[in-house]
């Protein structure tokens, strides 16, 4: 946004910023250099303020000093009004850096008698920029010269010649209106006053009451055109720049832990994308607060700051239930990493909200942001305030590379979808906590509905709080439905019953078979035992044999030789016997 | 710009106090214009003539140029030019314009009568 800033400021129109928090960023670089900027509202909205803030920030931050001409409060007042914002006029006026100067009207004590001009105004004023070299002037409020010099036509056409003697002098001017019934001004100042017109509001719906700011025109320049909340407190005026101006934020790779080991399993066991925003929904006492703690409290366990909005607890009650859980807050409070920010819904209207979280942000500069919940804003029919209101946090969160969990209440009527579909497209994660009634019981289960570029589980898991935190189970899903608390229990039961008669059944088989190849193998020695010994009767048998063959034919033999027979032939007939 | 400071001065004289029924004090008068414009001429000459007709011999009037003075354009409270300042005989007054309107200049400087004053109011 920055770069965008230069960019423009640099082609077109020369512009002075004003160093008010945010309006610099509406205007793309502040008011126009050398010309005068009407500012006009009502009555207490805040248009002395902005001049002089203009003024102090100028002399302080952009060194250009600056002469403040009041026709309502004296110098003293003025002074006293705007210590109580931190700035300390004394102190600037003795170093030159800004002048003051109360034009002092009373109408009875003038007396008209004839032509005249306000060349002595002009000198005056030209006098206060010459002697501290002043480039910023604010005249504030021009108007009551109306109630204090009757002749309409001659203060008309000085003031024409005023505004354009101020742009020969190339100041850069604030001029303040009040607002008129019909017209932007009570006089029509926006005649005169045509380069750069701002309106301040202040507006009260609903019991709240709501600053705003709007660039009515800006000649020569784009500028946002949105009514914008802005805030006055006790460093000035602060104004968002509500809707960020494009959708080019840079986008962040590194996950982070959702501090439930479960969950980031469940998110490609990685947990959430840095910079992402993070919806947590579901009904009542569902857990969805205890969900936000974890993932608060692994933040500063890694050493991250953690911002907490609490629209419904205090932060002690907060802790305190926490602690039954097993979350440990307090320590990280008091080390400054965590800090809770405990307001009711109903304390400012929907853009003070979204004003008071800008300026938290841009103070603590954390790392997480947790808003619980966000649909106590929702009073009455504004659905769609809401999720501008939403998206405007959402776009400047994400600008800042800052991951926001927020936690949203879904009534028990109406499907948890639909009820958040406004917000939906504004949520890169989405976590579903639903109650799943079953057999008079009410448990929780827990899904991701959708989580951009990861490939999430699919699966709802049962969420149980435990007093060591938040714990995810499966869940069983049968003929009857989704099972989960003691039915879960009893076919978790049943379940592992069957594995271990299954287990049983295994080991009985293995067992049997063990015994059969033991009684085989029995057998077996038991054949070749058998075997063995007649084999060895048998060889045994063959030896006695051929040894009686053998004694049979020497006898033979032996009977030959005595009967003087052919040794040969008896000897190989007896053999063929053989 | 040359410098338009003009003392009138007149004597004043036991014998003028007791004249006028309405000339208790004395008329201590300060012009503020802005240069040598016909409207400060313009003034400068009304004026002098109506003190002269009504105040003679009672009056001061100084005649200042806010161009060689302007740091007195803040601290006298001077927004129009020309301006005639009344500080003495009370009530203040600032007396705005080129002084053509002779009725309303003597309303300015109490040399008129009660009625004339709301007549004078009405316009």
């Amino acid at each position: 946004m920055k770069k965008a800033e230069n960019k423009i400021s640099n082609i077109n129109l020369p512009k002075s910023p004003t160093g008010i928090m945010g309006f610099d960023e509406i205007t793309l670089g502040g008011l126009p250099t050398g010309r005068p900027t009407l500012v006009c509202g009502g009555a207490g909205c805040g248009k002395t303020l902005f001049g002089i803030e203009f003024l102090v920030r100028g002399a302080i931050q952009f060194n250009e000093p600056g002469v403040f001409m009041s026709f309502e409060e004296t110098d003293k007042e003025l002074i006293n009004n705007v210590a109580s914002l931190g700035f300390d006029l004394n102190n600037l006026i003795k170093n030159k850096k800004i002048a003051l100067d109360h034009v002092y009207i009373e109408r009875s004590e003038i007396e008209e008698t004839g032509e005249y001009d306000l060349d002595a105004l002009f000198i005056r004023l030209g006098y206060a920029i010459d002697s501290i070299g002043a480039k910023r002037v604010v005249l504030d409020t021009i108007e009551s010269l109306f109630a204090g010099l009757p002749n309409q036509l001659i203060l008309r056409a000085e003031l024409r010649r005023l505004f354009r003697w101020l742009k020969n002098k190339g100041v850069t001017a604030i001029i303040t209106g009040e607002r008129g019934d019909e017209t932007l001004t009570r006089q029509g100042l926006e005649e005169y006053v045509s380069d750069c017109v701002i309106m301040l509001d202040h507006r009260v719906t609903e019991q709240t009451s709501t600053r705003r700011l709007r660039v009515v025109k800006y000649r020569g320049s784009t500028h946002g055109t949105n009514e914008y909340p802005f805030l006055i407190d006790e460093t000035g005026i602060s104004v968002l720049p509500v809707t960020s101006l494009g959708l080019e934020h840079i986008v962040s790779n590194e996950r982070i832990s959702s501090g439930i080991k479960a969950l980031d399993e469940m998110l490609e066991g990685k947990g959430y994308f840095r910079g992402s925003t993070v919806l947590v929904s579901g009904t009542a006492g569902i857990g969805k607060t205890s969900t936000a703690a974890h993932f608060a409290e692994a933040a500063c366990k890694r050493g991250e700051r953690v911002l907490y909005f609490c629209f419904e607890e205090s932060p002690n009650q907060l802790m305190r239930n926490m602690l039954s859980i097993g979350i440990k807050l307090e320590p990280w409070v008091k080390k400054g990493l965590l800090r809770f920010q405990a307001t009711r819904p109903t304390l400012y209207g929907l853009e003070m909200h979204l004003a008071v979280t800008h300026k938290f942000v841009n103070e603590f500069k954390p790392d997480i942001v947790i808003l619980d919940p966000i649909n106590t804003f929702v009073t009455g029919d504004k659905e769609f305030e809401v999720k501008t209101l939403l998206m405007r946090i959402v776009d400047f969160l994400k600008v800042n590379q800052i991951t926001a969990l927020f936690t949203s209440l879904t009534s028990a009527e109406c499907s948890i979808e639909g009820s958040d579909a406004g917000i939906s497209s504004l949520i890169d994660t989405w976590l579903l906590l639903r109650d799943i009634e079953l057999n008079g019981e009410r448990n929780r289960g827990m899904y991701v509905l959708k989580s951009r570029g990861m490939a999430n589980s699919n699966q709802i898991r049962e969420f149980v709080l435990t007093n060591h935190g938040v714990e995810l189970r499966d869940v069983y899903i049968g003929g009857k439905g989704v099972l989960t608390g003691s039915a879960r229990i009893a076919q978790e039961a049943f379940e592992n019953a069957e594995v271990l008669r299954r287990k049983q059944n295994v080991e009985r088989k293995v067992r049997e078979i063990d015994r059969k190849r033991r009684e085989l193998e029995t057998q077996i020695s038991a054949l070749r035992a058998g075997f063995e010994s007649e084999e060895t009767e048998a060889v045994m048998m063959i030896e006695t044999e051929q040894e009686t063959i053998k004694r049979l034919e020497q006898d033979k033999m032996e009977m030959a030789v005595s009967r003087k027979a052919k040794i040969g032939k008896i000897a190989t007939k007896n053999l063929k016997n053989n | 710009m040359k410098e338009k400071k003009t003392k009138v001065k007149s004597a004043s004289d036991d014998l003028d106090q007791t004249i006028a029924n309405q000339g208790k004090d004395k008329y201590i008068l300060r012009l503020y214009i802005t240069g040598s414009t016909s409207r400060s001429i313009l003034a400068i000459t009304n004026l002098k003539k109506i003190c002269e007709e009504y105040l003679e011999g009672r009056y001061e009037l100084e005649v200042i140029d806010l161009y060689q003075h302007p740091s007195l354009a803040k601290g006298e409270q001077i927004i129009a030019a020309p301006t005639l300042i009344k500080k003495i005989p009370l009530p203040f007054r600032r007396i705005i314009g080129d002084m053509s309107d002779r009725e309303k200049v003597l309303l300015g400087l109490d040399l008129k009568e009660v009625q004339d004053k709301k007549d004078g109011q009405k316009i």
